[in-house]
């Protein structure tokens, strides 16, 4: 049956039954029930509007609605085809949500918020899975490899390696049984690109591995998602579970003869497992600690099998490519980095989020066309790419290209595409102090450089932001950071010094001035500002005094309060929670 | 390194029979499935949300794998517990997003609401305090998480508001 409208009933409201009953009768007697579906729904959104209806296909919403009222918009509006205006829904007016950035080409994240992802159906429209069928039909491992070499793709992981020569590798090694690897252990804070593609488009992923695996030979895959993506997770069981039932993973696979599974493994809150040899060790059922390589995961990998591992951002890349070929990917991108990147900006931004920009694209025109600026229109002062073993890249870059390369020759990488950004009320020494603790912590402790050397060097910063800092720590830094460096096993280790040394380039000057003036230039570093209220501008309203979490500020109502700086842990709250601006830093 | 205590509590899985039952499904499921320690390490973690060594020696019995290597999985990664939990996680998310967005102050006030440190339960049992690594919504700095649910833009003035929820 062919309905020429549809009226959505929020079964949310207690009158919802009335209200039904009113809908049918009045249909009835103007003989429209095989006209009009009344669909039952759950709410329609804010509860204060109960009861109420959505008509289709015009898209009204009627609400705060009597069984008289439904009779009469049926008359009204569906009967004779008048809107009846004065029980529609106004918009109260909002900030229209901005438009999507020009600067945008959404290749990963076409599907994200258009397709259900819990139905494959979704995806199948899509185009979904036809590049594995094409594959599987109509291509030989070498021809797909051939189509990845010309696409230029490379590792999103964070490296950079070039995504069909990785397959090529494990292609030639021997091995009784091979393996494919997702790498989903996502653990850059500040960075939740695989997040949204796992949790949007599960299945662009899901097909990219099969390709892969037919590609190598592999008869078995599996995901390796974090344990603090419970969603993600659960979205990819569904997802296998219905590709299953569509015969798209398992035996025979499109009538072929190629044989394909997935198995989720989650991890348990170990950042070294996002390396590739931790990561395997870590389905194995050990500690998660990288090891020596070569041997290289495709010779031996996963419990000593041949091994391809990619990034959820390489593997989803994967079928668009196969689909509009090689070429339209490397007609994307600079000639190096081909293609486009998801980044997740985060940080000081008016717009925080999700995007997804061709590659060569200027930080300029991520921070500020994408972005939509600094927040509170404050200065830019640097951008964080690459996670904790990234590195910080001051103003005078903001028109440099990002490309695997450049990014690298200011001592930063790609990594897998976390962008946070800071403005001039962000300490430079106070991040690179954040990250030293992050990664000393992260540190597995295989290598003792990595272990120790990464402990010294958090000392030495938190001395310098507690204002203990020496003369000569700036060269101890340096120099232990070029240790590290040299002296680890693998990418955590080799890159922690990063944010260190990248900030000691661009902002020797803050270094300095917690070391010899004892000041915070950005006034961040808790043990050198003083948080004081000024007595001409406060009211005496109490709010600072109610707030703080020390009780460190006196004073009776209506009269100027006044802050004891021996008791006060500098959190800033009073700061916060003034109404008049009164509090300042000094 | 907290020192674990080799007392087996009344309230054990290994000695609670219901418990115990559990125990044994899972330890069924799982023991032939490669990288079958983790994996059962996981799902105990999930079910009793710790993993105790009096659990860990029945674990090494049951997989036929040693102690040390047990404890040793359990030690390397941050979302193991070898001792009981409050009945409420609050989470505060450490990423970098969360750091330079207030992550700091908002731990200064709930250590101050809940009177106990991170890392620490509440003497009622009814909250453990911790901080976490980015759970990936950094657009939305910062962010504590309380049990499964993710709670964005937090304000430290809410933060006693946030908890009442919470019995």
């Amino acid at each position: 049956m062919v309905y020429r409208a549809h009226v959505l009933l929020s079964s949310a409201a207690e009158q919802s039954g009335e209200i039904e009953q009113a809908l049918l009768d009045s249909l009835y007697n103007l003989n429209l029930q095989d006209e009009v579906q009344v669909l039952e729904v759950a709410t329609l959104g804010n509860p204060r509007l109960e009861p109420q209806i959505v008509v289709y296909p015009e898209g009204i919403q009627y609400v705060k609605l009597t069984p008289e009222n439904v009779q009469h918009i049926v008359e009204e509006h569906l009967y004779k085809g008048r809107l009846v205006e004065d029980l529609m829904y106004v918009e109260e007016p909002v900030e229209p949500l901005p438009a999507p950035s020009t600067k945008e080409i959404r290749v990963v994240l076409r599907n994200i918020g258009k397709i259900d992802p819990l139905n494959i159906e979704d995806y199948i429209a899509e185009n979904g899975y036809q590049a594995l069928a094409k594959a599987l039909t109509e291509m030989t491992p070498e021809e797909v490899m051939e189509e990845m070499k010309i696409s230029g793709l490379r590792g999103r992981g964070g490296a950079g390696f070039p995504t069909w020569l990785k397959w090529s590798f494990a292609q030639r090694a021997s091995g009784d049984a091979k393996y494919v690897i997702c790498n989903g252990d996502e653990g850059d804070p500040g960075a939740f690109m695989n997040r949204r593609v796992l949790e949007g488009d599960p299945h662009s992923v899901i097909e990219g591995m099969a390709i892969a695996a037919y590609v190598i030979g592999a008869e078995k895959g599996y995901f390796y998602v974090r344990a603090e993506y419970p969603i993600a997770i659960n979205t990819l069981r569904v997802a296998i579970e219905q590709a299953r039932e569509y015969g798209l993973l398992g035996e025979n696979i499109f009538g072929s003869g190629f044989d394909f599974d997935i198995e989720i493994r989650m991890g348990a809150g170990a950042f070294v497992c996002g390396e590739e040899t931790a990561l395997m060790h870590s389905i194995e059922g050990k500690r998660g600690m990288p090891r020596t390589r070569p041997p290289f995961p495709a010779q031996s990998g996963l419990w000593q099998k041949p091994t391809n591992i990619n990034n959820v951002e390489s593997y989803a890349n994967v079928p668009q490519i196969l689909l509009k070929g090689g070429e339209w990917f490397a007609s994307m991108g600079t000639e190096k980095s081909k293609g486009t990147k998801t980044f997740a900006i985060a940080g000081k931004v008016k717009r925080t989020g999700l995007v997804e920009v061709p590659l060569g694209i200027t930080i300029r025109e991520i921070v500020y066309d994408v972005g939509g600026g600094i927040l509170n229109d404050k200065k830019f002062k640097a951008v964080q790419t690459g996670g904790p073993m990234g590195g910080c890249i001051p103003e005078q870059y903001l028109d440099m290209p990002v490309d695997y390369e450049t990014l690298g020759k200011v001592g930063s990488i790609m990594g897998s595409g976390g962008f946070v950004v800071m403005d001039e009320e962000t300490c430079m020494v106070d991040i690179a102090r954040f990250f030293m603790e992050f990664v000393q912590d992260e540190s597995c402790g295989k290598c003792v450089p990595c272990r120790v050397g990464t402990r010294r060097m958090l000392e030495i910063l938190t001395d310098i932001c507690e204002g203990r800092g020496k003369p000569g720590d700036i060269e101890r830094l340096e120099e232990l950071g070029e240790y590290i460096r040299k002296g680890s096993l693998c990418g955590l280790g080799q890159g922690a010094p990063n944010p260190v040394l990248s900030t000691i380039k661009y902002f020797r000057d803050e270094y300095e001035a917690h070391i010899y003036d004892k000041q915070c230039p950005a006034k961040v570093c808790r043990k050198l500002i003083e948080y004081k209220i000024d007595p001409d501008t406060c009211i005496g309203c109490t709010r600072c005094a109610r707030n703080c979490p020390v009780n460190c500020i006196s004073g009776e109502a209506k009269e100027v309060h006044v802050i004891n700086p021996d008791v006060c842990i500098r959190c800033g709250i009073c700061s916060q929670v003034c109404p008049v601006d009164a509090v300042h830093i000094y | 390194m907290n020192v674990v205590s080799t007392e087996i509590m009344p309230d054990d899985p290994v000695v609670v029979p219901e418990k115990k039952a559990h125990m044994d499904a899972i330890l069924d499921a799982n023991r032939d499935r490669p990288g079958a320690t983790m994996l059962v390490l996981t799902l105990l973690q999930e079910e009793f949300g710790y993993v105790s060594l009096p659990m860990q020696n029945y674990i090494s019995e049951q997989l036929k794998v040693p102690l040390s290597h047990i404890y040793g999985v359990l030690t390397f990664y941050s979302s193991f517990r070898m001792t009981p939990i409050g009945r409420h996680q609050v989470n505060v998310c450490m990423g970098t997003a969360c750091y330079v967005r207030g992550g700091p102050t908002v731990i200064d006030k709930l250590e101050q609401v809940l009177g106990v440190k991170v890392g620490e339960t509440t003497e009622d049992n009814r909250f453990t305090l911790d901080i976490c690594r980015c759970v990936g919504a950094c657009s939305q700095a910062p962010v504590v998480m309380i049990d499964d649910d993710v709670i964005g833009r937090v304000k430290p003035q809410d933060i006693a508001k946030l908890l009442r929820k919470y019995e």
